[in-house]
């Protein structure tokens, strides 16, 4: 063992002489592991960034609602035509659902209308518009930054009050103080009692609360569209996450009754909820890893051909001094170790440099997406480039320390 | 004591289908403290010989008695060992490593044996010292001259103490005033009691040693006492 270090040691200063030696070279050919190494280094950064985009998002979503809806959100399990032709859902439907279930612990319904929302010379246009009544707080996470959500009261009499997010907020009010400040909504007079906090969520767009208002349900239907035009969503929460299951159980019978459905008809709803949103996006995060592994396994592939090849020219240049070395008594594994260590101690140095690049570019991407160098991606960057270095380093060490110590003091 | 003893070795190579007899059959002895030249026309098998009892190659047949250890048996590290705890060699291309300094070429030995930073370093210099090039130790191959290169080759060759110094026509790249210098270095070295082999084919460089082996086609042709030794004088550059 202390032979080993020693040797090891001794290694790295032979390899740090040589790597010296031919600065040229060596930083050509640690050009492929730079690449290599940054590709690996911002690849999973970037995955690991849209995950926990996508797992915040999806928890934006609750974990423990329900969506009683009349489409399928996530699953392909019903063709879209007969989701199509399942009748609308309305606000009776709401309400009845309302009075018979018991397990809930709140139920709100929404329906949504785009629109652009106005603050003099100040617009958002395209704005998802909630429409939905005064339980749909409890049903969310949602927090306020200012004021609070609608009332029964403001709800039932159909008031013109409007909850922003954080985002409309920020842009119709630059300033702050949005609260009982005016806002227009094709022309109708909105009066603000509530911003809400920022929810920090980007993946689920137009689903961001940051980017959505809230306004009195029947408003939606007053103002923006028919009634009997829009399906709505009854939102459900259970009380915890043990409950979920029995909820959506009830649910589902409840739901046939209010829908009126006989016992050998097909369910003409859909039960929505967090874990089919979470399967789906475990797929897809799943394919960009697998996409993501393939292209930077190839790039690092690309480097490690290239180390070995400058290696073997390197072994080869060098068998004199390899001859020279062994007739003052370097042993086989002496000559072994010296060029491994050389060949990692270059991937290492690519390695470093390429993480060092992949740091400063993630700084860009986090413009787009939340990512950072984590310990782990440093970790995993050594580690890699070491690795590459001994593997790649292998074969042409293993041709210097087999070298005849006769023929290679002779080589010229 | 014998240091080494070459009981009827033979080097066979195989070259296409034929075999090439490059040492038939020598026998030899060679004693502590003994200075050897080893002579030759080329294609002699002197070469051959040389890399032999420097344990750069076993023989094919024979057996080879080094300090009473048979080595021409032995693998590849086993004769690593060898060749670095026993064996200095001194060559004519010198074979300094060219991208390091004299010190870092003369601890090198060193370093293959084991021997910890300090030490090495302080036994370098000692040794460089001998050979009196103390001022030179940071100096590159290339910024020394012929004569110098040679001289860290030697202090290469002794700062391990080995049995024997082999060297392998030392003056033949160097100029004669120079080759007399070392040679002045190797008569001093052999003085102070260490055994020397001189592989050479001039005559007047091989009157330095005290016993001449002459090798004609793989065989030992005479074996013979230097009557009048040849002794060099010292030429100034060397500083024991």
């Amino acid at each position: 063992m202390k032979d080993f270090l020693f040797e090891l040691r001794e290694g790295f200063s032979i390899s740090f002489r040589a790597i010296r030696a031919n600065k040229i070279r060596s930083i050509l050919t640690t050009l492929g592991i730079v690449i290599g190494v940054t590709s690996v280094v911002l690849m999973s950064t970037a995955i690991k960034g849209i995950d926990n985009a996508f797992q915040t998002g999806v928890a934006s979503l609750g974990s423990d609602n329900l969506y009683i809806d009349k489409w399928e959100w996530f699953n392909n399990d019903v063709p879209w035509w007969e989701l199509r032709n399942r009748k609308n859902m309305d606000l009776q439907d709401y309400e009845k659902f309302k009075q018979l279930a018991k397990l809930p612990l709140a139920t709100a319904p929404t329906v949504w209308s785009f629109q652009g929302v106005k603050n003099k010379d100040k617009v958002v246009d395209q704005v998802m518009i909630q429409g939905t009544n005064e339980e749909y707080i409890k049903t969310t996470n949602l927090s306020f930054s200012e004021g609070r959500f609608f009332n029964e009261l403001e709800s039932n009499g159909g008031r013109n009050v409007i909850v922003l997010g954080s985002d409309i907020a920020k842009t119709l009010f630059p300033q702050g103080y949005a609260l009982d400040q005016e806002v227009k909504l094709k022309g109708h007079k909105f009066k603000v009692v509530g911003v809400l906090e920022v929810q920090g969520s980007w993946v689920m767009g137009n689903f961001n609360p940051d980017k959505q208002v809230f306004i009195p349900i029947q408003n939606v239907f007053k103002y923006f569209q028919n009634e009997s035009f829009r399906s709505v969503t009854i939102n459900v929460r259970a009380k915890n996450s043990q409950m979920v299951e029995a909820t959506k159980e009830e649910a589902v019978g409840l739901m046939r009754r209010v829908r009126g459905l006989a016992y050998n008809e097909e369910n003409d709803f859909s039960i929505n909820q967090q874990e089919g949103l979470l399967n789906t996006i475990n797929e897809t995060v799943g394919v960009i890893q697998i996409a993501g592994l393939f292209i930077t396994g190839l790039s690092l592939f690309v480097g490690a051909i290239g180390i070995m090849n400058i290696m073997f020219v390197s072994v080869k240049e060098r068998t004199k001094e390899i001859g020279i070395r062994k007739a003052i008594g370097a042993k086989r594994r002496t000559i072994l170790g010296q060029f491994i260590t050389e060949s990692a101690v270059i991937c290492l140095f690519g390695g470093l440099i390429g993480l060092g690049i992949a740091t400063l570019l993630s700084l860009i991407v986090n413009q787009f997406l939340p990512t950072s160098v984590q310990i782990d991606a440093v970790i995993l960057a050594i580690t890699i480039s070491i690795i590459t270095g001994v593997l790649s380093g292998f074969a042409p060490a293993y041709t210097a320390a087999k070298l005849d110590p006769v023929e290679a003091l002779r080589y010229e | 004591m014998n240091i080494i003893t070459i009981e009827h070795i033979a080097k066979i190579y195989q070259v296409g289908t034929e075999e090439v007899h490059a040492l038939a059959d020598v026998s030899l002895k060679i004693d502590k403290g003994e200075y050897v030249a080893i002579m030759g026309p080329s294609g002699s098998g002197k070469s051959t010989l040389m890399n032999i009892l420097g344990c750069l190659d076993t023989p094919t047949k024979g057996i080879y008695n080094f300090n009473d250890v048979n080595v021409s048996q032995m693998n590849d590290n086993e004769l690593a060992k060898i060749r670095n705890k026993e064996i200095g060699f001194v060559f004519q291309t010198f074979n300094l490593l060219a991208r390091s300094d004299a010190l870092h070429n003369v601890e090198l030995p060193l370093i293959y044996a084991g021997v910890p930073s300090y030490d090495r370093k302080e036994r370098a210099k000692e040794a460089l010292a001998h050979v009196g090039l103390a001022d030179r130790m940071h100096h590159r191959p290339n910024e020394l001259s012929g004569g110098q290169r040679q001289r860290v080759a030697i202090a290469r060759a002794l700062v391990t103490k080995p049995s024997i110094i082999l060297a392998d026509e030392p003056t033949g790249n160097l100029d004669t005033k120079t080759g007399e210098d070392i040679m002045a270095l190797f008569n001093e070295i052999y003085e102070q009691g260490n055994t020397i082999i001189l592989v050479t084919h001039e005559e007047y460089i091989a009157e330095h040693a005290e016993r001449i082996l002459r090798i004609r086609d793989g065989l030992i042709e005479k074996d013979e006492h230097v009557k009048a030794r040849y002794i060099p004088k010292k030429n100034g550059e060397s500083k024991i």
